[in-house]
């Protein structure tokens, strides 16, 4: 899978999460977190939705890595192989 | 023959839209089946019956606003009924600008359609032109129930509750929604600081045993069996309140009135403002798992704006959880009738003295804040110690 494709995957997720998220403004390079107000609940169903849609499954401990868009872009895309 | 009426979905709310229908008559129903969606304050709701049985016939059409008790329909029951979940009573004062006296035939609202007296003028107390022209309504269009028919602050109050909801678009019914969501915050939170004599305590728990067992357990497990902390923070509370009862239940009828279940309100912040707190039911009887999925879907309902009426009624005790935020601590009002909040902060790595020395630990701040007439402080400080007993024994959680 590549970083592009990846990425497209998690927008589609996170728009799915948080549809009235200000897409257009986000920085590649910032917190998720903090740019869309998102929660640990959030979170644990990006990893769910991921895991749904992509196929890739995503331990606890590597949520930090999913913490900017880049970031979780690179990490999907390695896992997918 | 059972009427299914508009609930109480909360203390702050006095009346709701009628959305849609979900039956028709003729359908069988089955308790805890949605039949309604209604419009809220706090978004669409939707509602359920509370028997097996037959909807005999529908009393009121979609868009219109009536008050809480109004008659939605009439179901035939099969017999095998169950009493309605707890909820609490109307609003003592009520919040929005809809103050509502009971409709003498509540079933079909008072047609918005009297005509004035013959040289125009209306009948009408002071009170009820300033109300009435404040919400832009026409007296003349307004059923008075005082001498000569005079129209009353109550008529227009009712008029205007019963009168169609009017078309808008889209942003306008968001902006509308959002302005509605704040006046019921801010007619319940006020209720809240002028009724109820408030006291806060608080007390840092240490998590490292809980983090550590919650850790070994999700290590295994796919993303869709994983629990997160917040489910145990959940359960010790609902368990601690089943050994302290005098912090879940409601303070009604100038008394305290226990819940033997605990239904477990969890404030939920909305992304677009605002926030709902509807109710985990009985907490105190579920497995982390259960409750997991519970508040995994009660977080998605409610950001979708889906939640279900018993669901918004019957909180007996709520949780909230601004440590996502980031603040150590939360000191929080009591939605009431409820008599207590229990506020946990963000888990953060702190100094904490183990065994003579100081380590570096994760800690998370617990507060209560509760109602003086239910409960002293003393037995306040022991529920929270009951918490933190409860979170060092995460497996028997």
């Amino acid at each position: 899978m590549t970083r592009a494709d990846a990425r497209a995957a998690i927008l589609a997720a996170l728009s799915e999460i948080a549809p009235e998220a200000d897409y257009d403004d986000l920085d590649p390079e910032d917190s998720l977190r903090e740019q869309l107000d998102i929660d640990s609940m959030d979170l644990l169903r990006l990893a769910q939705l991921l895991h749904e849609q992509v196929g890739v499954e995503i331990p606890a401990l590597d949520y930090p890595k999913l913490d900017t868009l880049d970031g979780a872009a690179a990490y999907i895309a390695a896992r997918a192989g | 023959m059972a009427e299914l009426n508009m609930p109480s979905l909360g203390a702050d709310m006095a009346a709701a839209t009628l959305v849609e229908w979900l039956v028709a008559p003729g359908d069988a129903v089955k308790r805890g089946d949605v039949v309604a969606v209604v419009e809220t304050e706090k978004g669409a709701i939707e509602i359920e019956v509370f028997e097996d049985g037959v909807v005999a016939e529908l009393l009121l059409e979609e868009g219109v606003k009536v008050p809480v008790g109004t008659t939605l329909a009439m179901i035939e029951s099969s017999g095998a009924s169950a009493p309605a979940p707890v909820s609490p009573p109307p609003p003592v004062s009520p919040p929005a600008p809809v103050s509502l006296t009971p409709s003498p035939s509540p079933a079909s609202p008072p047609p918005a359609s009297l005509a004035p007296s013959a040289d125009g003028f209306v009948r009408s107390s002071p009170a009820a032109r300033r109300r009435a022209a404040a919400l832009g309504l026409d007296l003349g269009a307004v059923t008075g129930s005082g001498p000569g028919g005079a129209v009353r602050l109550a008529d227009v109050e009712a008029a205007q509750v019963s009168a169609p909801v009017t078309p808008a678009t889209p942003a306008e019914k968001a902006a509308a929604a959002r302005e509605a969501m704040r006046r019921a915050i801010a007619a319940a939170m006020a209720r809240s600081k002028r009724e109820i004599p408030h006291y806060y305590l608080s007390l840092e728990i240490d998590l490292r045993v809980a983090l550590a067992w919650l850790e070994e357990r999700n290590r295994d497990r796919s993303v869709t069996e994983r629990v997160l902390p917040a489910a145990l923070l959940l359960k010790a509370v609902a368990r601690a309140a089943v050994k302290y009862p005098e912090f879940n239940g409601f303070y009604q009828d100038d008394r305290f009135q226990p819940s033997a279940a605990v239904h477990l309100g969890v404030a939920i912040s909305l992304r677009k403002g605002g926030l709902v707190a509807p109710a985990l039911l009985d907490v105190q009887d579920r497995d982390l798992d259960g409750l997991m999925t519970g508040l995994t879907d009660l977080v998605i309902r409610a950001r979708g704006s889906r939640l279900r009426g018993s669901e918004m009624s019957s909180p007996t005790l709520t949780v909230t959880n601004l440590g996502e935020m980031g603040v150590p601590a939360v000191f929080p009002i009591i939605y009431p009738p409820q008599v207590a909040i229990v506020g946990f902060g963000r888990v953060t790595e702190r100094p904490w003295v183990s065994e003579g020395r100081v380590i570096a630990a994760p800690l998370v701040t617990a507060t209560l804040a509760a109602d003086h007439r239910a409960s002293d402080g003393h037995r306040g400080g022991l529920f929270l110690r009951a918490i933190d007993r409860l979170l060092q024994h995460p497996e028997k959680l």
